[in-house]
């Protein structure tokens, strides 16, 4: 009990706030229109999202609000990537603080994940706005949107934990995250509806992918209750828990190698 | 052991260091295949290394660079941890081992010193409550709006400091920092030091400046390839640190020297000295021989009370008396004659002669002569000059 006080102890807190502060000044230093830009830039990508996918490609089939629910997909990955990248880069790009300064190490990897955390909302602002004009009815499960958001927050913890103390010592971990991201966003269903995949065995694999189980649940609460989620699919089964073991299992096994590492920053990097 | 503030205990710290920058899992894998660390070279910064500061010291840790006094403090400061051996701290610690951790050049003054400030562990309001005074200290007030990076060099390290002093912890870690900014800003700094001193804070100071340690620290180590050299009495270390590098010349220009109180290059050596000491006056006259021909020296010495503490000094540039180049075998004399005000003890004078930029000790001889001084009464303070008091009615 005494060590999470002093995690959240009034030194960290504050200077979680400042890194965080100082993260957003310095992100659009020297554009005209500021912070605008945090708003702006998920506006003008989803309209190029919209025009390509849903009037051009009609890829939406019978989903309804397809838009919506394409830009729900969209969001949730999206934060995921920049928050895994953002932390990726985080101890090493912070190694001046590392070697002259003694902070906790996991503040500068936890900043970055509010970082990332501030723009997923901001983009939740742009959603809403969208479904407001869209008029999607809005469902009462809305409520648990935010239970979803915090298993993906907790899984992309796990591995930004991982990678952001593997990379102090292989420099390649960029690399080879980057693969597997741009691989992870196509195993995903979120471009293309689940339905499309041919047989049922495939559509079951998908979903074992936490972020593909997080991303229907996401859309089942807040777009339509028509969307293929892990409990529909595995019936009840207990396979339907597997998503959230890894979660788990991802945290506990980012925090352990982080904690291994972590004393050792200061003269690897 | 209640009065120690830092015990440092047989402590070493080994690098690895890659012998070709080699972060990559091929490189590891290589590693791994081709049996252990054969892309490693094991170097040992720190060697057994154990010392105590008591509470309230102001202890300097002297050595050149990349002797391991840096890799000494980054483990006292926390950041790094010892390979073998353990390093008890009681009280809390300044967790910077240098000043502007974490400026960013494209953030104003004033967003820095939010910034900087939580770095050292103080909330926004703290900052707020502290932030007229940080800024007057560091004389920035017009410059607070500019972005960092149009500062000069000199007013970054002045806000870094106003800062740092901020941070009022039990024990302060300090590297080098006296060598910056102007003149004024200087004394400022003298002025804190001497604050800290008079307030009994438990200081460690790494430096190689020997003046700068000498005026400010009690005690000190003295680190040589990552071993304690010397330790006690910061002018022991101070005359160790000197005489390393005077032997070190005296090494190229083979001379020897056996005499234990004497060290230099030996090319102008005392032949002579007196100290002399009256209830008004003390004389100290002294004779050097020159070995060789030399330019204008300058001519030095100091006097210690018994407890071995460096009471006064006095050098002919300080004076400001000219010297004159001498030739070999040539003999010159210099008398020195101050006022006596020291309490009864017994004094040992240091006798020395130097090159003109003081970078070659010639000669430096300790114990040269003795004197006594006895007067009536007793005192438990170091100087003992006439006291005249008179008593007015209010």
């Amino acid at each position: 009990m005494n060590r999470i006080k002093a995690i959240f102890s009034k030194q960290n807190r504050a200077l979680l706030s400042e890194l965080v502060r100082t993260d957003f000044k310095l992100r659009y230093q020297g554009s005209i229109l500021g912070y605008a830009w945090s708003l702006l830039r998920p506006l003008m990508l989803f309209i190029i999202l919209y025009i390509v996918f849903v009037k051009v490609l009609k890829s939406g089939g019978n989903i309804p609000h397809f838009p919506i629910y394409l830009l729900l997909g969209i969001v949730i990955w999206n934060f995921f990537t920049e928050m895994t990248v953002q932390s990726l880069g985080s101890i090493v790009g912070r190694g001046d603080l590392i070697r002259k300064i003694r902070i906790p190490r996991w503040i500068i990897v936890f900043s970055s994940s509010i970082s990332a955390l501030i723009n997923l909302f901001l983009n939740l602002l742009v959603v809403a706005v969208f479904m407001a004009i869209n008029k999607v009815d809005i469902y009462r499960t809305i409520l648990l949107l935010p239970l979803v958001l915090v298993e993906v927050y907790i899984f992309a913890l796990g591995l930004s934990l991982f990678l952001s103390a593997a990379f102090v010592k292989f420099r390649d971990i960029s690399y080879i995250w980057e693969v597997v991201l741009q691989a992870g966003f196509y195993l995903t269903p979120i471009l293309y509806s689940l339905a499309i995949i041919p047989k049922v065995i495939y559509q079951k694999i998908l979903l074992l992918n936490p972020m593909a189980q997080a991303i229907q649940d996401a859309r089942w609460v807040t777009v339509t209750h028509e969307t293929l989620t892990i409990h529909k699919l595995f019936a009840g089964g207990w396979y339907a828990y597997i998503p959230f073991i890894l979660v788990i299992v991802f945290l506990i096994g980012g925090l352990a190698y982080f904690k291994s590492q972590a004393n050792s920053f200061a003269e690897n990097i | 052991m209640d009065d120690v503030a830092i015990k440092v205990d047989h402590v070493s710290k080994t690098f690895k260091l890659p012998h070709e920058k080699s972060t990559s899992v091929k490189g590891v894998l290589i590693n791994k295949f081709t049996g252990g660390n054969r892309g490693y070279e094991r170097q040992e910064v720190l060697k057994d290394v154990s010392f105590e500061i008591k509470k309230g010291e102001f202890f300097g840790i002297v050595g050149r660079n990349g002797s391991g006094k840096s890799t000494l403090l980054k483990m006292l400061a926390g950041i790094y941890e010892p390979t073998r051996g353990s390093i008890q701290v009681k009280g809390n610690l300044t967790p910077f081992i240098e000043l502007g951790v974490g400026f960013n050049q494209e953030l104003t003054g004033r967003e820095n010193v939010f910034l900087n400030g939580a770095l050292l562990g103080f909330g926004r309001h703290d900052i707020a409550k502290m932030y007229d005074e940080i800024v007057a200290f560091a004389e920035l007030g017009r410059f607070m709006d500019q972005k960092l990076k149009n500062y000069s060099s000199g007013m970054q390290v002045r806000l870094a400091f106003s800062i740092a002093v901020k941070a009022q912890t039990e024990i302060l870690l300090i590297d080098e920092v006296l060598a910056v900014g102007d003149a004024a800003f200087q004394k400022k700094c003298f002025d804190y030091f001497m604050q800290l001193k008079r307030d009994k804070k438990t200081v460690i100071l790494v430096t190689h400046d020997m003046g700068a340690a000498r005026i400010y620290c009690d005690k000190g180590i003295m680190i040589e390839k990552g071993e304690i050299v010397k330790a006690g009495q910061i002018e022991d270390v101070a005359q160790a640190y000197q005489r390393m590098f005077n032997e070190e010349m005296a090494k190229v220009e083979g001379v020897q020297d056996g005499d234990a109180d004497r060290w230099g290059t030996g090319k102008l050596q005392a032949v002579a000295a007196s100290a002399k000491a009256d209830a008004n006056r003390i004389k100290v006259v002294v004779t050097y021989e020159a070995a060789v021909d030399t330019d204008a020296p300058v001519f030095g010495f100091n006097v210690y009370n018994s407890r071995g503490m460096n009471l006064l000094e006095g050098n002919t540039l300080r004076e400001k008396i000219n010297t004159k180049p001498l030739k070999k075998g040539n003999r010159t004399t210099i008398h020195w004659e101050f006022p006596n005000v020291l309490a009864s003890d017994t004094y040992t004078v240091s006798v020395s002669a130097c090159n003109g930029s003081i970078s070659e000790f010639y000669d430096w001889l300790n114990n040269a002569d003795t004197f006594v001084v006895s007067r009536e009464g007793n005192t438990a303070a170091i100087v003992d000059p006439p006291i005249e008091a008179t008593l007015k009615k209010a």
